[in-house]
């Protein structure tokens, strides 16, 4: 392990996973937390619970098609719908800036308000800290969650089998790009909008009526590439996409040209992947795509049979290349 | 967006040269061609966005077998030698100093130590996406020095000329320059006198090109006979350059033939050329795994020397060190692959890089690691 | 060595321009081209336009490579 904590530990890729898993696995080590799961499931009495956490300390506050608070309900909803849960309570824990604008903090809470309302979830608990001018980039949120998880198994990468396909609600990338052209430094105009959105409703329905999903994670960050090689790895299968299916908007293609990004392993807020049985995928995809927040599915893959534990992409120009994990943060590129 | 989003969305000049069926029937041609000649070819491809783009389209799995593609020191980040680095982190240490650069240069491992690593400890160093952001940054930092890493050959070093040409006229006197710029033909000509390396054609990098124009590689086809084509970055530009090249080998011509005529012209872009000769003169300079190349690098003019981090900061840099198993000098070369080398994948990984072929997302190493069948974990 | 990407012209002012490529707009400096008007398609590399695109030329590769399809499926 390095010896200083590197922006790249909190990116999703290599290096947090490394961290993961030689610090705090190593140290909380319970079967629960060996799944790292985007929730934890327990059992007790009688029903099973998912419990997940995240932090939020986004840059900026405000961002086109949403703001931090926004992202900390949507976010950690998401985390418990993907486990097959139905989200009920939130927690909200703040760390302010000294310094920040009230006004600013209020627009954050009610977005907050809005967001779990319209997601029917509250908030039921949280906590408030001040932090000295400098210490917390205007303002950190972390929500913790809980809900029950409804479907009869637990979604897991241990139920997929070879022939199954890999679903995409929408578009990849928008998030990250939506973020990244407000940012001072890229002087790149677009109209793009983040996907943020809370997938419990959209979710729900496809488990109701549909059957046959394995397992459906979320794609934040690290991308669809992380979450894939995630799920391959030391399993008994592989993955296998399709370039010309994976849902990318102009603007976000456009930028990951112009910059040297590869939009596979860009940050989504309101995108679920979903494994589901071939006999399945089609049926699921009409269900997803009659869904607002499903308008523009795709079945983007397949699970194959080798090479076993790998993610490779099946090119435009129909060759194969390998899809590895991410490597700390992807930075624009002159090269 | 109302149209299916699996739709190629045209993206004017790109997507057209990405299409499969053409890819396949140049293919078809470049087998039936290596056929006929019935020897192994290898072919350079110099530039390091020729390997990403060979490795991201997987090219090469439509390529016979005897026929191989060795990439070759154009990349900026790989051949840059670890004092570069060492000397930009010395700087970044200075008191009211913020570096400005490239991505490309963040991970790149100096001798102990990289500019990502620096930012972490809390030094300032920004990534810009161009030069004139630097200078932007300069204005509105009047207290600090901005020092600009110049990184890149000819198709980025006019942009930095011009760069300091404009901080010249509107007085931005804390904007600096430590000029890493290199020039591709007397690489190119060390590589073909290194009789070690078998090089039968070249894939020549289109956008230099469009700067320098495909004049400057005559020379490599009239007194080296090595068969040049000036190759585009799409998966169809660079199957038919493949394609061309191998028409030269099997008639045994050796000429400069220019695929990439929508972007590249025989003179080039001569207003460029000369705001380089403006601001930069040629000076030797060490290439990483080659060695001291003359005339290969371009240093600031003393007319300049006020935009020129050296001649303005002096700075204290500790003897580098190049690591004595990495073997980056030999894979720039062509002459090793990654598979070679007994810290590739076991040591030295894209988030443990030892050497800059490693770190560069365009460093062959990087790209076997990323793509090839026989890299990753 | 060189993302570089055709963008189109979208409006000019003194030395800097304005692109666009597929919804996303950039401002472009035109320091190292000359006689460059709204609508043409110029390379972006690092900021700057570094040459312009030849659209003839690009519709003759074009076409040279559908043609070999074409044969190729006789």
């Amino acid at each position: 392990m390095k010896k200083k904590i590197l922006l790249a530990h909190g990116s999703g890729g290599r290096l947090s996973h490394e961290l993961i898993k030689d610090l705090f696995l190593r140290s909380f080590d319970n079967k629960f937390l060996r799944k790292l799961g985007d929730s934890a499931i327990f059992e007790k009495e009688k029903i099973r619970w998912a419990f997940t956490t995240d932090s939020y300390v986004i840059r900026p506050l405000f961002f086109p098609g949403g703001n931090i608070g926004k992202l900390a309900v949507c976010g950690t909803i998401n985390d418990l719908a993907v486990a097959g849960a139905t989200p009920l309570f939130l927690s909200c824990a703040l760390i302010i800036e000294e310094g920040l604008e009230v006004s600013t903090l209020e627009k954050v809470v009610y977005s907050i308000k809005e967001t779990a309302e319209g997601a029917g979830v509250q908030i039921i608990t949280g906590d408030t800290k001040v932090v000295e001018h400098g210490g917390a980039d205007g303002l950190f949120i972390n929500t913790s969650g809980v809900g029950i998880v409804r479907t009869q198994e637990n979604l897991s990468p241990a139920r997929i089998e070879v022939g199954d396909r890999i679903l995409i609600n929408g578009t990849l990338g928008d998030h990250s790009i939506a973020t990244l052209s407000r940012r001072e430094e890229f002087d790149f105009q677009t109209k793009l909008k983040s996907d943020c959105a809370p997938l419990n409703d959209l979710i729900g329905t496809v488990l109701s009526d549909s059957q046959g999903i394995r397992m459906m994670r979320d794609p934040t960050r690290g991308g669809i590439a992380s979450i894939l090689n995630e799920t391959t790895s030391g399993q008994a299968f592989g993955i296998e996409l399709w370039e010309e299916k994976i849902p990318i908007k102009e603007e976000v293609a456009s930028i990951c040209e112009m910059l040297g990004f590869d939009p596979l392993y860009l940050a989504n807020e309101g995108k679920v992947v979903l494994v589901a049985k071939q006999e399945e995928a089609e049926k699921l995809l009409s269900i997803l795509r009659s869904h607002p927040l499903g308008k523009e599915s795709q079945i983007v893959g397949k699970v194959v049979p080798e090479p076993k534990g790998k993610v490779y992409l099946r090119t435009r120009i129909g060759t194969r290349r390998v899809v590895d994990m991410l490597t700390g943060e992807q930075l624009p590129r002159i090269c | 967006m109302n149209e299916l989003p699996s739709e190629v969305k045209k993206m004017k000049y790109l997507t057209e040269f990405r299409q499969k069926e053409p890819a396949r029937g140049v293919a078809r041609k470049i087998h039936q061609l290596m056929e006929d000649i019935d020897r192994e070819i290898s072919l350079m491809e110099v530039c390091g966005t020729h390997t990403t783009a060979v490795f991201r389209y997987g090219i090469t799995e439509l390529l016979p077998e005897k026929l191989h593609l060795i990439s070759g020191p154009g990349c900026p980040v790989c051949v840059t030698a670890n004092d570069y680095i060492d000397k930009a982190i010395a700087y970044c240490h200075q008191d009211k100093v913020i570096i400005a650069t490239f991505g490309d240069m963040m991970k790149v491992p100096g001798s102990r130590s990289s500019l990502a690593q620096e930012t972490s400890e809390g030094y300032q160093v920004k990534v810009v996406y161009s030069s004139l952001e630097a200078i932007k940054i300069a204005q509105k930092n009047h207290e600090n020095k901005i020092i600009f890493l110049g990184i890149g050959f000819e198709t980025t070093a006019p942009t930095v000329a011009a760069s300091i040409l404009m901080a010249s006229d509107e007085g931005v006197s804390n904007y600096l320059v430590l000029s890493g710029h290199k020039i591709m033909p007397p690489a190119m000509q060390a590589l073909v006198k290194d009789h070690q390396i078998g090089i039968d054609g070249f894939l020549c990098p289109g956008h230099v090109s469009t700067i320098t124009g495909s004049k400057i590689y005559e020379f490599l086809a009239q007194e080296y006979h090595v068969p040049c084509v000036v190759a585009g970055f799409e998966p169809l530009d660079i199957l038919e350059s493949i394609h061309r090249l191998l028409d030269q080998i099997k008639s045994g011509q050796a000429k400069v033939e220019n695929e990439y005529r929508r972007a590249v012209t025989y003179q080039g872009n001569v207003k460029a050329q000369k705001l380089m000769e403006k601001v930069f003169e040629k000076e030797s300079t060490s290439w990483r795994g080659i060695g001291e190349i003359p005339g290969s690098g371009l240093r600031i003019r003393k007319e300049y020397s006020s935009f020129d981090a050296e001649m303005q900061l002096p700075v204290k840099v500790a003897k580098s060190r190049e690591h004595p198993e990495c073997i980056c000098g030999d894979i720039l070369r062509g002459l090793k692959s990654p598979l070679d080398c007994a810290l590739f994948r076991r040591v030295c990984t894209p988030s443990h890089p030892v050497g800059a072929c490693m770190v560069s997302s365009e460093g062959t190493c990087a790209a076997y690691y990323k793509y090839a069948e026989g890299g990753g974990e | 060595m060189c993302l570089a990407i055709p963008v189109r012209i979208t409006s000019i002012k003194g030395r800097m321009a304005r692109a666009e490529l597929g919804g996303v707009e950039r401002k472009v400096s035109l320091m190292l081209l000359d006689e460059v008007k709204v609508g043409d398609y110029v390379l972006l590399h690092a900021g700057f336009a570094i040459t312009k695109i030849n659209e003839e030329e690009a519709q003759e590769l074009f076409e040279l490579l559908g043609s070999l399809e074409e044969k190729a499926s006789e």
